[in-house]
């Protein structure tokens, strides 16, 4: 089984977030990037354990320039067989979607995983969208995957429950909270990773569909308001009439 | 302009999300709504009430299978004319808008949380919910999701024109085996009320106070990480970074701390009350609302007070 996982970069979830040149760039200094969780945790290492029981090959491939190896030497410390950087700053989930599915679509892959949502963007759009580009079906929010031969199982989230669909491979999968559990990488992994191969290729050409013009930051919350605790009465009071929510 | 709007009507009616979708999309223009299942023929008129002038409805596919959906809404843009199409971004609008997008070459603006401005830029969610980003589209065809429980619906009186709709969606990519309905009356992502607890409750025998003051409120009730990690909470109850992110009008939070993962959750709800006894918790930043006491008394104490409030009115 050859399984393809997408990993992006994320910031750190303790990140300051700010923006520069007049509101239309993110501010990386001091920022710290770490592998986006829903990447890392679910879907990688799934793909991982599956690797690990039915035997085959686990690749990694990142959007993104050079700063993103980092990030990339990571998901190959916690397991991954070998990575791809495709050499382009990832803007817009479709020109994202299209360098995935056009690597894909030339090596072969049973199983594409994506994580859920990237915590920066939470866009959910690239796994649907490489799912469609390479015509294969799309389980989106998987919670539980088990494969037997090339017919999985999964538990998805569904509005007001959970769904058990079977869905033959080869197809795409974005991966919640469930799916497995996080792992450390160990020093023989992160020691492996450095030799293990990362291939950098050139962008296929494709335009953006979208960008983001500008960013904005909330409004700064007003202080708490503090209640004693055995005027209960009050808060329901502002709730009601102050808050309006109840 | 024609709009047309993808709902999910699956469980046999219309949700206030798919409303609240439907209403966006007719502030933008002449608005057709498409649907798929076997939602009865009424409460498909009656979005009419909310800015649908006409409904189409595909009979055929009544499972949740992106690819067959997507070509259902594909043709339906179609048989249209519609520039700009919207979801709802709940669960299926996250499966389908995607697929679509790369179907149609139309940009996709996931996470909206106010109309489009007059330049055609639209408001989102980014960086889990901490800032906000102004999409523009290269694209002729526009693709717009938006966040549940971000506008508020106008009633308009109206009354849709129902039709069948039978374009050719494919063959079914995916079989359903099973559904587990969660428990609870009121599902938490789109639950305008919510109660939450953490590891401050001690244990899961002490949920009753939780569970009784959700059930008083008409709210759904939440948790922290830790507490659906340790199994005290089913996991789909977990909000939070890696579990489920969302925005009630009211965010009751009892005995949690307020990690900064647990915050990128919640944050974008309208109000917050946070009860802990810890008054240095760095949840009480973030709230509207504080109480420094112990939740075993405050719980109690807030639904005895919550009745007396629904008593008057």
């Amino acid at each position: 089984m050859k399984f393809l996982v997408c990993i992006s970069k994320a910031p750190d979830t303790t990140s300051k977030i700010e923006f520069t040149d007049g509101d239309t760039k993110f501010n990386e200094a001091g920022v710290q990037y770490i592998v986006n969780p829903y990447d890392e945790w679910y879907a990688l290492v799934r793909a991982l354990e599956l690797k690990e029981s039915l035997g085959g090959s686990v690749t990694t491939i990142t959007v993104g320039e050079v700063g993103d190896e980092s990030i990339i030497r990571k998901a190959l410390a916690i397991g991954a067989d070998n990575a791809v950087r495709v050499n382009a700053q990832a803007n817009d989930a479709y020109f994202t979607a299209f360098q995935i599915a056009e690597y894909a679509k030339a090596n072969g892959f049973d199983i594409v995983f994506t994580g859920k949502e990237t915590i920066n963007y939470n866009g959910s759009q690239v796994g649907g969208m490489v799912a469609e580009m390479l015509n294969q079906p799309f389980v989106s929010l998987a919670s539980k995957l088990e494969l037997n031969g090339a017919a999985a199982t999964i538990n998805r989230e569904m509005t007001g429950g959970v769904e058990v669909v079977e869905v033959n491979t080869p197809f795409v999968v974005s991966s919640a909270k469930g799916m497995a559990e996080q792992r450390i990488p160990n020093m023989r992994g992160i020691m492996a990773a450095r030799t293990k191969p990362l291939e950098v290729i050139e962008p296929a050409a494709c335009e953006d569909l979208t960008s983001f013009a500008t960013y904005s930051l909330p409004e700064a919350k007003s202080a708490c308001k503090y209640v004693e605790a055995d005027n209960i009465a009050e808060l329901v009071n502002l709730l009601h009439t102050e808050a309006k929510v109840i | 302009m024609s709009v047309l709007v993808y709902i999910d009507t699956l469980n046999g009616s219309v949700a206030k999300n798919a409303m609240e979708a439907v209403n966006y999309g007719s502030k933008i223009g002449s608005t057709t709504v498409v649907t798929n299942g076997s939602i009865s023929e009424g409460d498909l008129a009656a979005l009419g009430n909310v800015g649908a002038a006409k409904v189409l409805v595909n009979r055929a596919v009544s499972t949740n299978d992106a690819s067959q959906i997507t070509n259902i809404v594909a043709a339906a843009a179609d048989s249209c004319g519609a520039t700009t199409i919207v979801f709802s971004q709940d669960l299926t609008g996250r499966a389908v808008a995607p697929r679509l997008s790369a179907k149609l070459k139309a940009g996709l603006a996931s996470g909206a949380i106010a109309l489009p401005s007059a330049d055609g830029s639209v408001k989102v969610n980014v960086f889990s919910g901490k800032a906000f980003g102004n999409v523009s589209f290269n694209s002729d065809k526009k693709i717009i999701s938006l966040t549940p429980n971000s506008i508020q619906i106008e009633e308009t009186g109206g009354s849709a024109v129902v039709e069948e709709f039978n374009a050719d969606a494919g063959s079914a990519s995916l079989t359903v085996k099973d559904v587990q309905k969660q428990e609870g009356d009121v599902l938490l992502p789109e639950a305008e009320l919510v109660v939450s607890a953490g590891r401050g409750l001690k244990g899961p025998e002490n949920w009753g106070m939780v569970e009784e003051l959700a059930k008083t409120l008409g709210a759904a009730t939440a948790c922290s990480r830790p507490v659906a990690d340790i199994g005290w909470r089913p996991h789909h109850e977990h909000v939070g970074q890696t579990g489920v992110a969302i925005r009630p009008n009211l965010y009751i939070a009892a005995g949690i701390s307020g990690a900064i993962q647990h915050l990128a959750g919640v944050n974008g709800s309208k109000v917050i009350v946070v009860i802990n006894t810890d008054p240095e918790a760095p949840f009480f930043k973030a709230a509207d609302y504080g109480i420094v006491g112990d939740a075993f008394e405050v719980l109690p104490k807030l639904k005895e007070e919550i009745e007396k409030l629904k008593a008057q009115n």
